[in-house]
């Protein structure tokens, strides 16, 4: 088992030194800088901004200084943002978006593995087919669209729920964003359990266990699921990365103070620093649940680990 | 054998002996099933309509799509010569979606190609050189799966700015990661067949034998994939476009329409509901088409 941690780790370091270098020289390729204002800063002054940042020197050596403070936990000060660090700023915005993702993980997961599990034991009936197509619909209605629809219809002409807005996460004000950030998941994760589910069931151990004569309900809960929701556990990272880019548009639609709605910002305004920040977060992030995933992975199915 | 005798010499006896020789291919049975299927039927008729109304739509309208008409400023749908309504700059809104599903497809088509060669060269290759080519290469995907793609294609936006072309290449050269290790897959069991075995014994090179042997059947996976990723790709164009880095006004697309109707959604619904609706209808368009063709070329499903 340390070994296969260990490989995976193995792979998972140098992807996320790609991704700080990657992200280093495309940001600075970009044109503009964070100094950019509407009057153009006098030649004296501009030196002196870039010194003050060590941005006046080689590119090269700006990136060796860089990777050599953030491996001393340093993300350096944002460039827009004045008397802020990067890690400041993570610090104070990403409750909302870590809120916003795991609730409506769990939630999807909870509702998507009940509906898919009902949707295979009655395979081609009325319940199938209306899971089926709810999952049709969260996969083709996009955040974006059921979003404002959501908000005009409950915010707007219903008037129960607000439009927008933190409010220190209020449930009140949870529940659209929520919801909005579960369905497209729901929709996904039912699909999977239905195929897995569906597989499982006509495999030979579980007629086996019918043959023993175990209830019903046994064969279900402790024999079928636990193979039919592997692939539900490889899903995980994908499923991270969709809630991600669902949050940096329900952190736009709903306006929330989460880092989502940073990111676009701080890129636009040439915030280096703060957007490299991000992408190593947000990157540390998804090869952390990738590695968990592999890990469960592998305990509830030994055939990884002996391969 | 019950019935009749036939005499092998007899006319109705050489009828029966060509009519049982002549079996239906795989693909036949395919799209046989594939036609039985309503819902990919239905998905393949409304999509070529829609496919056509983006085509020519355009040119059989009064107005053009980035015509501004000061006297008709949110003109609700049905009035002063406007369908769909029109926006706050008094743009017909049906021009406007038509133009806007025409960029949508083409960055949906487009891009789905870039992401089929890459994957197909790069899955096929690895799957076949196998060993430590497989190896490294395989390895690539896996590190870039592994990346948050969305800010790479965020950052390339704002870097190179937000240009028609770069959006093609841009979400293109993330979708191929599936496709190449699909085709690797299929590559891989493909590669101990016996016809494969004979053409490298008949002398043929690696290249030759990738291009003619096995890309060939590769082809019912990936054509299920493809029509799989076309929507998902019109998805990503469109996020990118709500999120003000895609396609740049007056220019259209189904998300920058949709973006702008749900900025104006409390005084003119039009705007929001019926560029959703068309969104929305593609994108079943095109996973009906993709859940009927996986049904009727994978017979493991059946």
């Amino acid at each position: 088992m340390l070994r296969f941690i260990g490989r995976r780790l193995f792979v998972a370091l140098p992807t996320l030194f790609l991704v700080v270098t990657v992200a280093f020289f495309m940001m600075r390729a970009a044109p503009g800088s964070p100094f950019d204002i509407d009057r153009k800063l006098s030649p004296e002054i501009e030196r002196n901004v870039l010194a003050r940042y060590g941005m006046d020197r080689p590119l090269g050596q700006q990136y060796l200084s860089y990777v050599g403070d953030v491996l001393h936990g340093d993300f350096g000060p944002s460039l827009k943002y004045k008397d802020k660090t990067v890690l400041q700023i993570l610090q104070e915005n990403y409750k909302v978006s870590l809120i916003l993702g795991l609730s409506a993980i769990s939630i999807a997961a909870g509702i998507g593995v009940t509906l898919g599990v009902l949707a295979a034991l009655r395979q081609n009936g009325w319940v199938d087919y209306g899971v089926m197509g709810v999952a049709i619909i969260g996969v083709c209605i996009p955040t974006f669209v059921i979003a404002p629809l959501l908000v005009l219809l409950f915010g707007s002409i219903l008037q129960w729920l607000p439009n927008g807005g933190w409010n220190g996460g209020a449930i009140g004000n949870l529940i659209l964003p929520v919801t909005v950030l579960a369905l497209p998941q729901v929709a996904i994760i039912s699909r999977l359990t239905r195929a897995g589910m569906i597989e499982v069931l006509q495999s030979n151990y579980v007629r086996t266990a019918r043959a023993k004569g175990l209830p019903a309900r046994t064969i279900v809960m402790k024999h079928a699921l636990r193979a039919a929701i592997l692939p539900l556990v490889s899903y995980l990272g994908p499923a991270c990365a969709g809630l991600l880019t669902g949050s940096l548009v329900v952190e736009k639609i709903f306006n929330l103070p989460g880092l989502g709605k940073f990111f676009v910002i701080s890129a636009l305004q040439r915030d280096y620093t703060v957007v490299m920040g991000m992408v190593i977060f947000y990157a540390t992030l998804i090869l952390f649940l990738n590695l968990v995933a592999d890990l469960i992975y592998a305990l509830l199915d030994p055939r990884v680990r002996l391969s | 054998m019950n019935g009749p005798v036939l005499a092998p010499g007899s006319r109705r006896g050489a009828e029966l002996m060509q009519a049982a020789v002549r079996g239906r291919s795989l693909w036949q049975d395919a799209r046989r099933r594939l036609m039985r299927n309503r819902a990919a039927v239905a998905g393949m008729t409304v999509l070529a309509a829609l496919v056509l109304l983006a085509l020519i739509g355009p040119m059989l309208l009064p107005f053009r799509y980035d015509e501004i008409n000061k006297a008709d400023v949110w003109a609700p749908p049905l009035t002063a010569g406007h369908f769909l309504g029109a926006d706050a700059l008094g743009r017909d809104l049906l021009a406007r979606q038509l133009m806007g599903l025409r960029v949508s497809l083409a960055i949906g088509f487009v891009a789905t190609f870039v992401s089929l060669v890459i994957g197909v060269a790069w899955g096929a290759v690895a799957g076949f050189v196998g060993g430590a080519v497989d190896e490294v290469m395989m390895r690539v995907v896996d590190v870039l799966y592994s990346l948050p793609f969305i800010f790479f294609v965020i950052l390339l936006m704002v870097t190179f700015g937000s240009n028609i072309i770069l959006i093609f290449v841009a979400i293109g050269a993330v979708e191929w990661l599936t496709m190449s290790r699909i085709v690797r897959g299929q590559t891989l069991a493909l590669k101990q067949k016996e016809f494969v075995e004979a053409a490298r014994a008949a002398g043929l090179t690696p290249g030759a034998i990738i291009a003619r042997h096995i890309v060939p059947n590769l082809l019912g996976p990936v054509v299920v994939y493809v029509t799989l990723t076309i929507p998902a790709v019109i998805l990503s164009e469109s996020f990118l476009s709500f999120l003000g880095l895609g396609v740049q006004p007056p220019m259209a697309s189904l998300g920058t329409l949709i973006a702008g109707g749900a900025q104006d959604m409390e005084l003119a619904w039009w705007l929001l509901v019926f560029p959703s609706l068309t969104m929305v209808g593609t994108l079943m368009c095109f996973n009906f088409i993709g859940d009927g063709l996986r049904d009727a070329i994978d017979p493991k499903d059946r």
